[in-house]
């Protein structure tokens, strides 16, 4: 849509703007709560662990480390005896043939019942979250009221949805600053081995949230890159750097492309994993400067750090504070957790800010929602910005008022890329090494790594066993 | 009452919810099923105290996982409910612990263990060409799995538009040869179309199974009549705007403010099957019309083909 809008020249309206800035927030607050407990967590947290809590020690865990509004021995021991129940019938479903009791779980079983508690609270939570975007969105997944030129939901502009939304994103924020990062903090306190495991060189953003028509400058997650970790040579990253490499990838042979100049000729076959020099990933290889870069939470609040940004800075240093873990710890899968939620808090802060302003232009007179537009004969265009899981770029070019080419590089595509034709490794192939591992048969480890990037897709990690030899194919879901 | 329903009301009030909301929902649910109301308290029994979970095989093939996001959202059931008491959730790539061969053998030892027995869902389209070598889990193409899987279930429910019918890769050019779950396998199956579907018409559907024993009457493209029996056009809180030729020509302008029709920015109401406008997302928040938006026919088959350009007058 911002590529199309970028393509066709049109400015949408102020309402327009802090709409989609709502709606994206709110899908930060969303998204990151999800993805710490539920796609994550189990990554850290051993739920089998927790039936030998006690409830009572729970409940002073709980009330020294977090402000969660739910606590107490009794409701510890409740929590506790709905998990027993479940286990009890025989019937584990998700928790089916997991890595219970596996050497790198390291969490008490009190923080073990903690974090499960929270687990099955932050999955309704984020059922009432998700209302945020039905709002001004229709509904949740795949919002339906973004079009070309500003939104649609015209109607919902009253003072009554606005409330609503308001109430919900000062709800979810009160989670995500009393449980949330609570949680994070205890566990990674737990961890802090992981401070030194799973970190990468380069970091990209686009950066997101206009605060007002000039892009980049105004974004409150600012955009730029990063190389080598050198924090203080943070540089604006610009459109025309990105490429795609293709040589490990399962499309048709081609030169590394800009991707207006993109080309998307998957292989006619069966594609079959290569080892060796060949193709083995339906994920092109995008580089920045012909380098690999990192994008999502990590990068941003990088970015945002080395840019200045005092909000980020003060999370960021006061967090590496009370840990008691260098500047360096940043550069790992802890640091990219950590992020995560770091980055959550201030985004959730600055929301309230956005629906206030909101109301004030509604009450100035401004009820715009949409600029009106026509499709030109030929142009092109391209939207830039960060969603959760990192970068998304878009590029169009239209010719006789239709697609000539569309290409988007998305964050899974950075993040999980493979190797290009110089044999540089893609991000989390990068992270991986010197993943110590207790048990190859069972690698645990290599999944926090993996997860910790909130990869969009499944994928396949090999194991190989450095005495034996052997290899083990691990499936990343 | 019994101990196991004592305590799951319980548990609902603990959590906020009153037993008179819940049977609230219960009737809602019941009602939205085509039920009479002497079913609700069978309705709130399946949710109380299921003798045992019924185990579910949730497959995940060319997709984008947003159906069960969609089910995540499900309120009154709430989805830990869904997962810790109601349902036995065997195999779910996204939420389940394990990974690699620990999630196979899951897989598998599922499979075997309830033979006949589970409900198999499944969740994205299947790639046909090049023996399926499009779409793989595991080394093993999504063809090969379907084929093993679902005739091993009790009832196998295609969740989605991509699972129902092919979905967005199987949009021409469709170079995998995607197509959805009955196409590919050449069978019959239950579908529930949606980009996503509304996650109460699969628990209503998955209530009705629990609840009769067999799965809901459905139309002659596999969808239950109780959600797909009329159209949105049918059901349309604006359908008196274009009885009365009140329509919104562009967006923004003093006719969307006003809530008219939106036939002539392409609403694919008329042609499109689902309850939408009654059920609405994300517990009764909004839907697209509501939002000020077209339908675009996200449930239909071959939508992305033969509903677009979304914003042109059919």
């Amino acid at each position: 849509m911002r590529a199309v809008e970028n393509a066709v020249g049109v400015k949408i309206p102020k309402n327009a703007r802090l709409i989609r800035n709502l709606l994206h927030g709110a899908q930060f607050q969303h998204d990151h709560i999800v993805h710490f407990y539920h796609l994550h967590a189990l990554d850290w947290v051993d739920i089998v662990s927790a039936l030998k809590a006690d409830p009572k020690a729970t409940a002073a865990l709980s009330d020294n480390v977090s402000n969660a509004p739910w606590g107490g021995a009794n409701y510890f021991r409740n929590v506790q005896q709905r998990l027993q129940t479940f286990v009890d019938s025989g019937q584990l479903g998700p928790f089916t043939n997991a890595y219970w009791g596996h050497p790198a779980y390291v969490l008490p079983p009190e923080a073990n019942l903690m974090a499960a508690a929270h687990y099955i609270e932050a999955l309704r939570l984020q059922a009432r979250a998700a209302r945020m975007h039905a709002i001004f969105g229709a509904k949740n997944p795949h919002l339906q009221s973004l079009v070309v030129g500003g939104v649609t939901s015209v109607k919902d502009l009253t003072p009554d949805r606005i409330a609503e939304f308001l109430y919900i994103t000062k709800e979810t924020q009160s989670f995500i600053e009393n449980v949330y990062i609570p949680d994070l903090l205890a566990v990674a306190s737990f961890y802090k081995d992981w401070g030194a495991i799973g970190g990468c060189k380069n970091f990209m953003a686009w950066g997101e949230f206009p605060m007002n028509d000039n892009e980049p400058e105004s974004l409150f997650m600012p955009r730029g890159f990063i190389m080598n970790r050198n924090l203080g040579g943070m540089k604006m990253a610009a459109q025309d750097k990105v490429t795609e490499h293709v040589s490990r990838a399962w499309y048709q042979e081609g030169a590394p492309q800009h991707p207006y100049t993109g080309e998307t000729k998957p292989l006619q076959e069966d594609p079959k994993y290569r080892s060796g020099g060949g193709k083995y990933s339906w994920f092109k290889a995008p580089r920045y400067e012909g380098e690999p870069c990192e994008v999502g939470p990590l990068a941003r609040v990088l970015v945002a750090y080395g840019a200045g940004k005092k909000e980020i800075q003060t999370l960021v240093d006061s967090t590496l504070q009370k840990l008691g873990v260098p500047v360096q710890a940043l550069f790992s899968t802890l640091g990219r957790t950590a992020a995560r939620g770091l980055e959550t808090v201030a985004i959730g802060q600055a929301m309230p800010g956005w629906v206030m302003e909101l109301v004030e232009n509604l009450k100035a007179g401004d009820t715009k929602t949409y600029e009106p537009w026509e499709m030109p004969d030929s142009g092109r265009g391209v939207g830039l910005n960060d969603v959760p899981r990192g970068s998304l770029g878009h590029w169009i070019e239209i010719e006789n008022k239709k697609i000539k080419n569309y290409q988007y590089v998305v964050p899974s595509t950075w993040n999980l890329g493979p190797r290009d034709e110089k044999g540089k490794l893609g991000p989390v192939e990068e992270a991986l090494i010197g993943t110590p591992i207790a048990d190859p048969a069972r690698p645990l480890e290599v999944l926090r790594t993996v997860h910790s990037f909130d990869p969009c897709v499944a994928c396949g990690v090999h194991v190989i066993d450095p005495e034996s030899n052997q290899v083990y194919d691990v499936k990343v879901l | 009452m019994d101990k196991e329903k004592r305590e799951f009301y319980e548990r609902l009030e603990k959590k906020g919810v009153s037993r008179r909301d819940f049977m609230k929902y219960c009737t809602f649910l019941t009602a939205s099923m085509g039920l009479s109301s002497s079913f609700v308290p069978k309705v709130a029994d399946v949710f109380a105290a299921p003798s045992q979970r019924p185990p579910v095989v949730w497959l995940h093939f060319a997709e984008c996982t947003g159906c069960s996001e969609a089910i995540l959202r499900s309120m009154y059931p709430f989805i830990d409910q869904l997962v810790l008491e109601i349902l036995s959730v065997e195999y779910h790539e996204t939420i389940m612990a394990a990974a690699g061969h620990q999630a196979e053998e899951a897989l598998h030892a599922a499979v075997k263990k309830y033979e006949g027995k589970f409900i198999c869902v499944v969740e994205g389209g299947i790639a046909t060409k090049f023996n399926g070598g499009y779409g793989k889990v595991a080394g093993r193409t999504f063809l090969e799995i379907a084929k093993d899987i679902v005739p091993k279930a009790a009832a196998t429910i295609a969740l989605g538009t991509c699972a129902a019918y092919g979905g967005v890769q199987a949009a021409k050019p469709n170079p995998g040869g995607y197509k959805g779950v009955g196409a590919a396998l050449g069978i019959k199956t239950l579908n529930i179309p949606g980009c996503p579907p509304n996650p109460i018409n699969f628990v209503g559907t998955v209530v009705n199974y629990l609840l009769l024993g067999k799965l809901p009457a459905l139309d002659d493209l596999g969808r239950p009549l109780f959600a797909y029996g009329k159209t949105i056009h049918d059901q349309c809180p604006r359908r008196s705007h274009f009885e009365n030729d009140e329509f919104v020509e562009e967006f923004g302008s003093e006719e969307a403010a006003l809530g008219y029709c939106l036939y002539k920015l392409g609403c694919r109401g008329p042609e499109t099957y689902n309850n939408c406008p009654i059920v609405k997302f994300n517990d009764g928040t909004s839907w697209p019309i509501e939002a000020g938006h077209p339908c675009i026919g996200c449930s239909e088959p071959d939508f992305w083909d033969t509903m677009s350009p979304f914003y042109e007058e059919m």
